[in-house]
């Protein structure tokens, strides 16, 4: 289970930075998106992978899910999407703007 | 929690997020009715920010617990000589970037207002939070405003300009957020106080994640402070962002600096075991290395704003090579340096606004142009924070300089900042004195008529000016307080004193009654590890 979420977030954050160095800002959007991803769920299982036990503290269990990793995960999803809105209105703009969707705002 | 004093921590993060949320409220009413409110916030942000200043000054740590959570569980804003001196210089930035604003830059966007205040509600926040994942909130909030602000205005430059940075700090926010994953993951808190115990504490199989979390950081908090080689967003967003806007920008360096001091002093300090001064052998050559890229910068600028820009690369390489140092009349000189410095670019900023208005087509281009009818008035401006900037007697730049040079006497890399810091401040001066003569002595009788300047445009840069000198009187006092600032920096046993043994402020049952149960969980020796910490 590890191994496999380990791999996953390595091949999110692989894919996320070879779009990110893309030339065209399409593909350096989606960068981000995917780089998101994969911080979301690096943040998330850095509480420990547990399955079935509460994220609450009761008084006569001694497991429970660390809460917090699951509170910076939503507030990380939160501003990760803003920004994610934000980038591809900016991408909109540049390409109205610039008249191409090159990063560097003219073909090559 | 009667007593109005516990909460001025609060305010200069308060204030600006409720003067911010009146602004969109009032989204559709007049300009000058949203220019006041704006104005009256920031007055009284001004204030707010003496009243901590001045409870600091003394060497207190005020803590204040939000929703008086105690410390480890709850996040803390902190205030220390530092952070209270921080809040104090971004106030008065932003008082005199927007007696800027509102003479008539603030029209070319409708929001300018709202998200100006929400940048210093994210400065603030930045200064004084002691939770590192609070630190990444204010900086979001910062960053956010900051995109808004530097589009300020529109135009396909500030686009292709803005996609850049944006793009960047994305990626920079990416990297944040992995290296507190995995400081939490492997210390179990996120409140820096705790993790500076946890990180003292470490057991050796540990190290290595901690050690590579803790340069992920820096690498993110060397973006924002535009070390070499992350310093490349900073010239093209800088100069492509309206003069209304990069005004404030100009502190905003200086949080990746603070971030750098707070965390590798705290939680990385001398304390911290084998992590111990974990980046000031890096700070110190990449600070040298930023200074001379910056000056190289300068010198092939082709127009006045791309000019300042490497100016504010050049002023951050020598606030983290003061900081990579790392003695007390190190840090001492380099936060004696960093708060004039923010003064005096985002002065040259405005300037350049000014000369560019009144010179047409020319802009601030740097080439012969028309004839400036006040070439006295702008000219002697630019004289004086030119001066300010490169190091020149009397001016306050100077001052920060010899400090920096006076500290690093006795250590081993005398030769190297001796060497550099002067030379590239001749070569700053060279550049200047050239871009100098070019706007106001130099003209093309083909160029055209120029047109006056607006004086009440020049007035926050005039008082800028009035200020750099000011800061040379009073040297001695301000000194004093960097110095003792510094000492509190380099003693963090101090701050995490105060915020873990903090009282709770909690009055009611309930809070108590959580409190306890959460204690209950705490492993034998007392430390309030999550269950999952440790046992892996």
């Amino acid at each position: 289970m590890e191994a496999l979420i380990a791999l996953s977030v390595g091949l999110l954050t692989a894919c996320g930075i070879y779009l990110l160095l893309r030339g065209r800002t399409f593909p350096v959007v989606l960068g981000i998106t995917l780089l998101s991803y994969a911080v979301n769920l690096f943040l998330f299982v850095m509480g420990r992978l547990s399955i079935g036990v509460p994220a609450i503290l009761e008084p006569n269990r001694t497991d429970y899910a660390d809460p917090l990793p699951q509170a910076l995960v939503l507030t990380a999803i939160v501003i990760g999407f803003g920004m994610t809105a934000f980038v591809v209105v900016l991408a909109l703009r540049a390409r109205a703007d610039l008249g191409n969707d090159h990063v560097d705002g003219r073909e090559p | 929690m009667t007593d109005l004093g516990n909460h001025v921590v609060i305010a200069p993060i308060l204030v600006p997020l409720l003067t911010g949320t009146l602004l969109v409220l009032l989204r559709g009413s007049a300009t000058p009715l949203r220019r006041t409110i704006s104005m009256l916030g920031i007055q009284l942000l001004l204030a707010a920010s003496l009243w901590l200043l001045l409870q600091v000054a003394n060497g207190d740590l005020l803590v204040y617990q939000l929703g008086s959570w105690a410390a480890p569980y709850g996040i803390v804003l902190v205030a220390d000589r530092l952070s209270a001196a921080m809040v104090m210089v971004t106030s008065v930035l932003a008082l005199f970037a927007m007696m800027h604003a509102i003479q008539g830059s603030d029209r070319r966007g409708r929001q300018y207002h709202v998200l100006f205040q929400f940048l210093l509600m994210g400065l603030n926040g930045a200064f004084l939070t002691g939770d590192l994942f609070n630190l990444f909130v204010f900086f979001e909030i910062l960053l956010i405003a900051s995109y808004g602000m530097l589009l300020h205005g529109g135009g396909a430059a500030r686009s292709k300009a803005g996609l850049h940075y944006v793009v960047v700090n994305l990626v920079g926010s990416s990297l944040f957020l992995f290296a507190v994953g995995t400081l939490y993951g492997v210390l179990g808190t996120l409140n820096m106080a705790d993790l500076a115990l946890r990180v003292a504490a470490l057991p050796p199989e540990e190290v290595g994640l901690v050690r590579a979390a803790a340069l992920l950081l820096f690498v993110v908090f060397a973006l924002k402070a535009a070390l070499v080689p992350l310093h490349l967003w900073l010239p093209g967003a800088y100069s492509a962002a309206g003069p209304a806007s990069v005004a404030l920008f100009a502190i905003m360096t200086k949080v990746g600096g603070y971030s750098i001091l707070r965390v590798y002093s705290l939680i990385f300090g001398a304390e911290a075991g084998p992590l111990a001064n974990l980046v000031e052998p890096w700070l110190l050559v990449l600070g040298l290395l930023t200074i001379i890229v910056g000056t190289i910068g300068v010198l092939a600028s082709r127009n006045l704003a791309l000019l300042v820009a490497y100016l504010v690369v050049i002023s951050s390489g020598s606030i983290l090579t003061a900081f990579g140092l790392g003695s007390q009349a190190a840090l001492s000189a380099g936060l004696y340096y960093s708060f004039q410095s923010a003064l005096v670019t985002a002065a040259l900023f405005m300037l350049t606004e000014n000369v560019a208005r009144t010179r047409g087509a020319f802009a601030d281009q740097l080439r012969a142009g028309p004839m400036l009818p006040a070439a006295n008035l702008l000219g002697g401006l630019f004289l004086v924070l030119a001066l300010a900037v490169a190091g020149v007697p009397p001016l306050s730049g100077f001052i920060g300089k010899v400090l920096i040079i006076q500290a690093s006497l006795d250590t081993p890399a005398i030769a190297w900042i001796m060497a550099i810091v002067l030379s590239t401040s001749l070569l700053t001066l060279m550049a200047l004195a050239r871009a100098g003569s070019t706007l106001f002595f130099k003209t093309d009788t083909n160029a055209g008529a120029a047109t006056l300047p607006d004086t009440a445009n020049l007035v926050p840069v005039a008082a800028v000016a009035v200020i750099s000198l000011l800061y040379v009187v009073f040297a001695s006092p301000i000194y004093s307080y960097t110095e003792a600032a510094a000492a509190q920096l380099l003693s963090p046993a101090d701050y995490i004193e105060a915020v873990l043994d903090a009282e709770t402020q909690a009055s009611d049952e309930t809070r108590l009654d959580s409190k306890t149960l959460i204690e209950g969980e705490t492993t034998p020796d007392g430390m309030a590890l999550p269950s999952h910490a440790g046992g892996h």
